[in-house]
């Protein structure tokens, strides 16, 4: 139930946001559209702990800066290969074990992995992560590691 | 301050644009489809993220509309961050499943010297 209000919140926000009227017809529409759609939501049981992750909305606020600038990292890095006279890479596929427990915490850290270039992720299966990596040797370091351990607190141990 | 944050556009905007240019330039130079896919995540990522906060001062250094285009801005970004990964996940995923045999470094010697990188 909770959930669903904090849908409807950002349902309604965006619609503000993205409208710019502030004319009381449109309001009232707004609140009519979003009140709809997260009514046929809830009948339709999508609203839950993957399809709206509020819990983790304090914790992303500390991690999503650090990815951000490990994306930096790994972009400057793919830029360097790239713009070398001889292109040197020596890809090969990886495979990490997540210690993520649940299947959101799994995909963010899935994509995580992909979003910094120079590493892939191209498939999940259980724990294990197969990952394609653009230079083998600078992949089995502690970097993802770091990632592995950070995703897992962000995804937290709740209750339920 | 009207002097840096303009300076500020314009160093992001070029960096955004130097990071554009190397991924396509990784796209054309790397050797297969899946290390080209590394050069493709560039661009996404520090291309259009830097392109799009460098808009994003642009548009707070031009006092005007303070709400609606930066709050579209960031959730451009946001949409762009969310959904750029998994489509680079669904190419390598139905490249790996068409058979597709990811370029190893054992390859470089068979394409002969600078075949691979030319």
């Amino acid at each position: 139930m909770n959930r669903a209000l904090w849908l409807w919140g950002i349902l309604f926000a965006v619609w503000l946001l993205l409208s710019g009227h502030i004319e009381t017809l449109f309001i009232v529409f707004g609140l009519f559209t979003c009140t709809v759609a997260v009514w046929v939501s809830v009948r339709m049981g999508i609203v839950d702990r993957e399809s709206v992750p509020v819990h983790l909305l304090g914790r992303a606020i500390a991690y999503v800066p650090w990815l951000v600038w490990e994306v930096f990292k790994s972009n400057v890095r793919v830029a360097r290969i790239i713009l070398s006279p001889r292109i040197r890479v020596d890809p090969s596929i990886v495979h990490f074990r997540a210690s993520q427990t649940t299947d959101l915490g799994r995909f963010i850290y899935a994509n995580s992995i992909t979003l910094t270039p120079g590493t892939v992720t191209t498939g999940v299966t259980g724990d294990d992560m197969e990952v394609h990596a653009i230079v083998q040797s600078e992949i089995d370091g502690s970097e993802e590691n770091d990632m592995n351990r950070r995703v897992a607190v962000l995804e937290g141990k709740d209750p339920r | 301050m009207d002097m840096v944050l303009t300076v500020l556009t314009w160093a992001l905007l070029m960096a955004g644009a130097f990071f554009l240019l190397t991924g396509a330039l990784g796209m054309v130079r790397l050797p297969d489809v899946f290390t080209r896919m590394h050069a493709a995540g560039m661009t996404d990522t520090m291309g259009a993220g830097l392109i799009l906060v460098g808009l994003l001062v642009h548009t707070l250094a031009g006092g005007g509309e303070l709400v609606a285009v930066p709050v579209r801005l960031l959730l451009i970004l946001g949409f762009l961050w969310f959904t750029s990964p998994i489509a680079t996940h669904a190419t390598a995923k139905a490249a790996l499943s068409g058979g597709v045999r990811p370029f190893t470094r054992a390859d470089e010697s068979d394409e002969g010297q600078g075949g691979a990188s030319s």
